[in-house]
């Protein structure tokens, strides 16, 4: 598999998911400026966590017009897996890859904290490594995390199986108090209609080994390097 | 031309700081707000002096960028 992890002005998470891409296929992933205008031909795009221009206006949305992101846009028409971690998430809904807005959290308050989540979709490149229903670990750091969509999106992202990751307890149950940031339908991760491009606020970068205090992020470079790694 | 544009959460959705600013302003003794809503004012100096013209760029303008359409609605004054 050969990767991109494009890096804004304001990028924090680029080299953890260097390190973590580099982990799962014994390649450098190419690091891409957000000035660029062109791609290398790559299997998997990723837009890291941060805070891009320093998410000025509203978060993500001077990155979805950099000139990289035209780029990113046509790769994700062609079918090459986009993945998009926390601000990426961001970038992704305000570069209209995906439906909805990311607001403020429910409570104004930053939030770093490991949260549970539950694996609802396994079926997507992103989650081969999971099981359907498998609830993992992983470290939320975020001020902006809240979905949010109209109802009609909603329910076509639940009819179609597209919410990938939902914040849940330890035994994956999703109530309302496991919502750490307000979330709809305890929203912590979509994927688009076609299923190649997945936004999400948990960071899976930051638990990709076990000496940082676990591997539940592991299986999703693993499993994306196992789908793509043929080429 | 100016070209003032004020930015404001769509009614309905969720505004949780237009809600701290309301509660902070009872805990402060302000009684009687019954509500507070937070956006944000965009000033711009534009080049263009026709006002009809002005004006549809800045449309265009809050459609692309200044707005986020799906959450937030936009007004447009010009100067």
């Amino acid at each position: 598999m050969r990767a991109a992890v494009i890096v804004f002005p304001g990028s924090n998470c680029d080299r953890d998911m260097r390190v973590a891409l580099r982990n799962a296929t014994g390649r450098d992933p190419r690091m891409v400026w957000h000035r660029e205008t062109e791609l290398p031909d790559v299997d998997l795009i990723a837009l890291p966590g941060g805070f891009s221009y320093g998410d000025y206006l509203r978060c993500g949305a001077m990155a979805s017009h950099s000139p990289i992101l035209r780029e990113v846009k046509r790769a994700a028409e062609r079918g090459v897996n986009v993945l998009g971690v926390c601000n990426g998430f961001q970038v992704l809904t305000e570069a209209g890859l995906l439906p909805g807005v990311l607001m403020r959290n429910r409570d104004l308050r930053f939030v770093c904290r490991d949260v549970w989540l539950l694996v609802e979709n396994a079926e997507t490149p992103f989650t081969e490594g999971y099981e359907a229903g498998e609830v993992i670990r992983i470290p939320i750091a975020h001020h902006d995390g809240n979905y949010h969509a109209d109802e009609l999106t909603l329910r076509r992202l639940e009819d179609r199986g597209r919410i990938v990751f939902r914040y849940c307890s330890e035994m994956g149950t999703a109530d309302r108090a496991d919502n750490p940031n307000g979330s709809c339908l305890n929203i912590a991760g979509i994927v688009n209609e076609r299923g190649n491009v997945l936004g999400l606020m948990p960071h899976p970068e930051r638990l990709a080994d076990p000496l940082l205090g676990g591997a539940d992020g592991t299986p999703m470079f693993a499993g994306l390097a196992r789908v793509l790694g043929a080429s | 031309m100016r070209a003032k544009v004020t930015v404001m959460l769509k009614t309905g959705v969720l505004d949780p700081q237009g809600k701290a600013i309301a509660a902070a302003l009872g805990a402060l003794g302000f009684e009687g707000v019954q509500g507070a809503r937070q956006g944000k004012i965009i000033e711009l100096d534009l080049a263009e002096t026709d006002a009809a013209t002005a004006r549809e760029q800045v449309e265009e303008m809050c459609r692309q960028l200044l707005a986020n359409t799906v959450i937030e609605s936009y007004a447009i004054e010009m100067e």
